[in-house]
């Protein structure tokens, strides 16, 4: 028994030892290894089939990446599940990492840190074949004068009103499952979310979904850009920055995006 | 000449006098405790911030007194038809006659079952299941299956309580009225019901406010009410200050309906003792 735990110690200060590079020793909430929080449940494209370990899926891709340009060997890398909530409420938290398609915004950058941007997303637009057969078009007027829906939690809302606003008030729900579901209910007739989460739900959920199409980064005021959040003052934030730094720098950042969100470009611009 | 308190007055004044001081000072000793205590949590300063956020409070809270419009709205059409449908509900349970037992079947089916659900469950249902049988706007619009739902839960509460008002009205009263030759419908409405009504006026009065809360469920199936646009500017601030302004908007409309149905509740109990 007396030897096993010492043979266990003797490991992970070892592995501990010469794992990590300078930057993150002794930062993370266990020593040795690196703790990432992804949704409950993680949604294709970004975790494929709600398994992070096997990095399959943009976010599981792009987390191990990270980890292994900060010294983490894969086999160091653990996998927690949080909310939205769990990820901004005050005390300490059970993860260093925490990669849920959070869109970086000022106001949210005064509680909590985030990485800078790892993916640059457009907003796009969900409905349903019915709903263009009816007559709805990608122009100003037409989606003006359809009946909005959107994940309450999401940047999705103010830009709602940002760039379409919308003459009803739009519905608002408590994720992505209940937008599709009052989509199908013809409760609502059109969605944003960002282009790749759209794209699988037009794809693999909604029955007869379609895109009418995506409004580009760069038109809105303020982009979905999405980043590695981390609790305030955290101390590993240098050390994931310059993690993907080198990453963007060297290509592969762009690598695995083409990799896992390759379809995202064929989809039609509203002007 | 005014009368002299007798010596036991003047006690009994002394000892109301002594417990108001030790309450009070004993309040006083728990909230200065709490006031002192709290903040040297470690976790106080993060949890002010992210809870009690004056910036954010300011920021947030007209917009939170907007989207209750909507919840008071929702409470002011539901109120009254829940007051309807309680009311034949309770009356079909009340029905004697065998050859109309369908209909207390019905009525004892109905109550069963709404008040057996969680409302959130009803509300998620029939928000999404009615809408999704295809049916055309504006007939699937989550305020009315949302109202609906809610009107169906607490009609079955609301019809419970009225029962147990017509069952407290004494059997003999009934044949009293039977026996001057009212009808059973001209009892129940003019001897057993006023009466019965009066009685559960308090009980009722709990259910509604409990209804003004539940209001806030219907945001699971799309309106954007207070809690919902609470969580919106949560996530978009990442800060729960406004969830904290939206109890406090609750809280200013709850607490005098309680106190008011309390107040009724103890006027009863003087009248009957």
């Amino acid at each position: 028994m007396k030897l096993w735990i010492y043979t266990t110690l003797a490991l992970g200060l070892a592995s501990a030892a010469i794992a990590q590079n300078d930057c993150a020793a002794g930062k993370t909430i266990t020593d040795g290894t690196l703790t990432i929080a992804t949704g409950n449940p993680a949604y294709y494209p970004w975790v494929m089939d709600d398994a992070p370990e096997s990095k399959a899926g943009f976010e599981a891709a792009v987390a191990y990446a990270v980890a292994a340009e900060m010294g983490f060997a894969d086999d160091q890398v653990t996998w927690v599940r949080t909310s939205f909530d769990q990820a901004i409420q005050p005390g300490a938290k059970d993860f260093d990492l925490n990669l849920q398609q959070f869109s970086i915004t000022e106001d949210r950058e005064k509680m909590v840190d985030f990485s800078q941007p790892y993916y640059s997303s457009a907003m796009a637009v969900l409905t349903t074949q019915k709903v263009v057969d009816a007559g709805a078009t990608a122009s100003a007027d037409s989606l003006k004068s359809l009946i909005w829906g959107a994940d309450a939690s999401t940047t999705a809302v103010p830009m709602l009103s940002e760039l379409i606003q919308p003459e009803k008030a739009p519905l608002l729900y408590g994720d992505n499952a209940d937008v599709t579901a009052a989509l199908q209910a013809g409760q609502i007739d059109a969605a944003l979310f960002d282009l790749p989460t759209a794209l699988y739900l037009a794809g693999v959920v909604v029955e007869g979904g379609t895109l009418l199409g995506q409004f580009p980064a760069a038109r809105s005021a303020n982009p979905d850009q999405f980043g590695i959040l981390m609790e305030e003052g955290s101390a590993l934030k240098p050390c994931v920055d310059a993690a993907l730094g080198a990453l963007k720098d060297s290509g592969r950042l762009a690598e695995i995006e083409a990799e896992w969100l390759q379809q995202a470009t064929a989809v039609p611009v509203i002007e | 000449m005014t009368p002299q308190p007798t010596r036991r007055q003047q006690f009994e004044a002394r000892q109301r006098r002594r417990a108001t001081l030790v309450a009070a000072a004993s309040t006083g000793a728990v909230v200065l405790a709490l006031v002192l205590l709290i903040p040297l949590a470690p976790g106080w300063q993060a949890v002010k911030r992210s809870f009690f956020n004056a910036e954010v409070f300011a920021k947030t809270f007209p917009g939170l007194l907007n989207a209750f419009v909507m919840d008071i709205a929702i409470f002011a059409w539901c109120a009254p038809l829940i007051a309807a449908l309680g009311l034949i509900v309770a009356l079909m349970r009340d029905v004697k006659s065998p050859a109309l037992y369908p209909l207390r079947l019905v009525a004892v089916l109905y109550t069963d079952i709404f008040r057996g659900l969680p409302v959130i469950l009803v509300i998620y249902l029939i928000g999404f299941g009615i809408p999704g049988l295809g049916l055309p706007r504006p007939w699937n619009s989550p305020y009315l299956w949302g109202s609906l739902a809610l009107i169906l839960v607490y009609a079955a509460y609301v019809a419970e309580v009225i029962r147990s008002g017509i069952e407290s009205i004494h059997a003999s009263q009934r044949n009293a009225a039977l026996s001057l030759g009212l009808s059973h419908s001209d009892t129940m409405r003019f001897v057993v019901l006023p009466q019965a009504l009066r009685r559960v006026v308090p009980a009722n009065m709990n259910l509604f406010v409990a209804l003004q809360k539940d209001v806030a469920l219907l945001s699971f199936i799309g309106p954007v009410e207070i809690f919902r646009q609470a969580g919106v500017y949560k996530s978009l601030l990442a800060n729960f200050t406004p969830y904290v302004g939206a109890a406090l908007i609750f809280l200013a409309i709850t607490i005098p309906a309680t106190r008011y149905a309390d107040y009724l509740m103890n006027k009863q109990a003087r009248a009957r003792s």
